[in-house]
């Protein structure tokens, strides 16, 4: 009895997952969709779910108009670079405030996390005069630097979570060993918290790429990354529906795959400590 | 240490690359007749040697961009696509850079330019933005629904008339909407439009002492009779519609008339998109008698920030790219029809345009029956047919259109509406210091 009602429960469960997952997809397959619909079909009143004429048109206009390859190579170095570079500093923040705490380490924590809560465009004016004055507007390394910098109180807290997990024990063994402060991060916290910092590494990697704001505001062509190449194809006046679909479909498509090949990494380090 | 010399010779080459060619950054709007300049543009390279960084851009996040960079003089940009609203405002606040090499060159023809454009690209009769392409308003009507309906659009109708040819050629059952207007909320969507109607009723935003005017009976009229038109004759969730939305209805055969931008005349008429292509009759927007009609004036022009360290570069291009020889080229390309319209007297005598373009005349004539230094009946003390050029209007007028908006979607009534957005709007005038 209780192995029906058990088979039971797994089956809603399921249907109710799938039913989640499918709501939460279907705005990317509408997009998908779309990409492939000439621009009368893809206005139409009354929408058509597949394609009625099955078209490559659109791709072949976004490619035409936009460099796609400059815009996706500046996505790769400014996501990655400002990733590697957050956990560079990120790293040792997390390690002093989970295994070496003061009485203010809570504080430092909140006040991190509260610059998380300010819209961005508070901040607009100071932070494009210090990038006029210190000449990186429109520079790959400057967008670099602010991605970094928006990341980075979520890359700490993340670490911070993970860290805190790890027995202080086996860090105080290590040290009882004669293991220095470089020596004890890099040899003994590093690989156990693996599962923790691939997962930081991988959601920073689609937070960097997916921003939109700073990315748009802060070039002009040049270190422009592919959310300024899908906001060029939106229109005041005109069709542009299909061609906005396809670049879009082009600029999540490389974090998609990345997505899907790393889900069992990206969950195992989400849900890390999750249980006790 | 081997990479030293690899990485020093980089830096080099990379420095040689970029003195070697001046290249420009221009921002602009991902509209048609820009898309095609950006595609002709190596023309331009190839004449002058000047290499093109193109930034193309949602028109709300092209303006928060440009706005941003020329308020903070960051130099990003040295040619910008801004229109009718901004050009005189930044002129006066000195962030432009004047086109005197334009106005004095021959070829150029400055006084080609239609004269209403001009006027209102100019700011103390310098010319401060070159129009890439302008525009008005007009009525877009379908030819057979009017036959059906038993009626004849007049040259010049009236608002009266309108009404009245609305709710004839209404077809619910058919999916039939006798208008469609703008609706959704925004200083540029339906405060353009309304601005525009207000107009022909005789309303003003406000009057010579910076009073508004939402609370006088032309404002009510205004408002009244378009909310009851939408109501007996547009389509269901008009308050969400703008430019594009109408477009798509137009040309699915929903809407029997549709009053709006010139530049939709080549959408609608255009088969590939259009299956109402043939059935479109063109005529002035409509007025009330009192001396004003509902069109407006819009010009996205192009501009040098006072930023720019290219200046002279970027006079170059404009001149390209708003020139005599610049419609030619775009008509050895792609044809008459596609030439960015709206700019110059020029145009309009063309023989080969007036056959490709059925629309070319009631376009001229509604260009040139805006009167951005008078656009209203009574007199104001501002400039600017469907805004107010002043730098607290796009903020006021997005508040005001959401009130309006409201009033559409039927969450308030229109006199409602009226008091909210006169209370609103006196507020913001004697923060901004207009009202003492």
């Amino acid at each position: 009895m209780a192995r029906s009602v058990s088979v039971q429960a797994k089956a809603g469960y399921t249907i109710a997952a799938w039913v989640i997952a499918l709501v939460l997809f279907s705005p990317i397959l509408w997009v998908l969709l779309t990409a492939f619909k000439t621009e009368a079909e893809a206005i139409a009143s009354r929408p058509t779910f597949l394609p009625e004429t099955f078209t490559l048109e659109n791709f072949a206009a976004v490619q035409e108009r936009s460099d796609y390859f400059k815009h996706a190579i500046n996505s790769i170095v400014v996501s990655v670079g400002s990733t590697l570079l957050g956990l560079v500093l990120g790293i040792p923040a997390a390690w002093a405030m989970a295994f070496a705490p003061t009485k203010r380490t809570k504080d430092v924590l909140m006040w991190m996390l509260s610059t998380k809560m300010m819209p961005a465009v508070g901040v607009l004016i100071p932070i494009y005069l210090i990038f006029r004055d210190l000449r990186l507007l429109d520079t790959v390394h400057g967008l670099t630097i602010i991605m970094t910098l928006i990341n980075l109180p979520i890359i700490i807290w993340m670490l911070y979570t993970y860290f805190k997990e790890i027995p202080v024990d086996i860090l105080e063994a290590a040290r009882m060993d004669g293991a220095e402060l470089w020596n004890e991060i890099v040899h003994v916290l590093v690989p156990m918290a693996v599962p923790g910092i691939a997962s930081t590494l991988l959601l920073n990697v689609i937070l960097a790429w997916n921003e939109a704001f700073w990315t748009i505001t802060l070039t002009s062509g040049r270190a422009g990354t592919l959310t300024a190449f899908i906001s060029s194809f939106s229109s005041p006046q005109g069709l542009f529906l299909a061609k906005l679909s396809a670049a879009s479909l082009l600029a999540i498509a490389p974090i998609l795959l990345l997505g899907w090949f790393s889900q069992k990494q990206l969950v195992r380090g989400l849900t890390f400590g999750a249980v006790k | 240490m081997k990479l030293t010399p690899i990485f020093v010779t980089a830096i080099t080459l990379a420095l040689a690359t970029s003195a070697s060619a001046q290249t420009l950054t221009i921002a602009t709007v991902n509209n048609g007749d820009m898309v095609r300049m950006q595609a002709l543009s190596p023309e331009f390279t190839k004449a002058t040697g000047i290499e093109l960084n193109w930034v193309v851009l949602e028109e709300n996040t092209l303006r928060q961009n440009v706005t941003t960079d020329i308020a903070t003089n960051g130099g990003q940009y040295d040619v910008m696509t801004i229109g009718t609203y901004e050009a005189p405002i930044w002129a006066k606040q000195g962030w432009l850079v004047p086109l005197d090499g334009l106005s004095a060159d021959a070829g150029y023809d400055v006084n080609d330019i239609l004269p209403p454009i001009r006027a209102g690209l100019s700011y103390e009769d310098k010319l401060y933005a070159a129009p890439f392409y302008g525009e008005s308003s007009f009525i877009m009507y379908r030819k057979d629904l009017m036959e059906k309906a038993g009626l004849t659009m007049p040259d010049a109708p009236t608002w009266e008339f309108i009404g009245q040819a609305a709710r004839a050629m209404t077809d619910r059952a058919n999916d039939i909407n006798g208008i469609c207007l703008r609706g959704k909320a925004g200083w540029g969507e339906n405060m353009a439009f309304l601005t525009a109607m207000s107009n022909s009723f005789g309303a003003s935003w406000f009057d010579e002492n910076w009073k508004p005017q939402f609370d006088q009976p032309e404002w009510k009229n205004t408002l009244d009779t378009y909310l009851s038109l939408m109501a007996d004759a547009g389509p269901a969730g008009a308050s969400s519609n703008g430019f594009n939305e109408n477009l798509t209805l137009f040309q699915q055969g929903k809407c029997g008339m549709w009053i709006d931008a010139t530049v939709a005349a080549s959408f609608v008429t255009n088969p590939k998109d259009s299956t109402v292509a043939d059935k479109v009759g063109f005529t002035l927007a409509p007025d009330n008698g009192l001396g004003k009609r509902g069109n407006w004036l819009w010009a996205w022009s192009l501009a040098i920030p006072k930023s720019s360290q290219n200046a002279e570069a970027a006079e170059k291009f404009i001149n390209w790219a708003t020139n005599k020889d610049y419609l030619a080229t775009v008509a050895a390309a792609d044809g008459w029809a596609n030439v960015p319209p709206g700019t110059r007297s020029s145009l309009y005598a063309n023989a080969d345009y007036q056959a490709a373009a059925p629309f070319a005349k009631m376009t001229l004539d509604s260009i040139n029956s805006a009167d951005p230094a008078h656009p209203t009946v009574k007199p104001v003390p501002y400039t600017g047919v469907q805004f107010v050029a002043i730098p607290e209007f796009a903020g006021i007028a997005t508040n005001v259109g959401q009130l309006f908006s409201a009033a559409l979607a039927g969450q308030m009534t229109g006199d409602a509406a009226l008091a909210q957005a006169q209370e609103a709007t006196t507020r913001d005038m004697t923060r901004a210091g207009y009202i003492k």
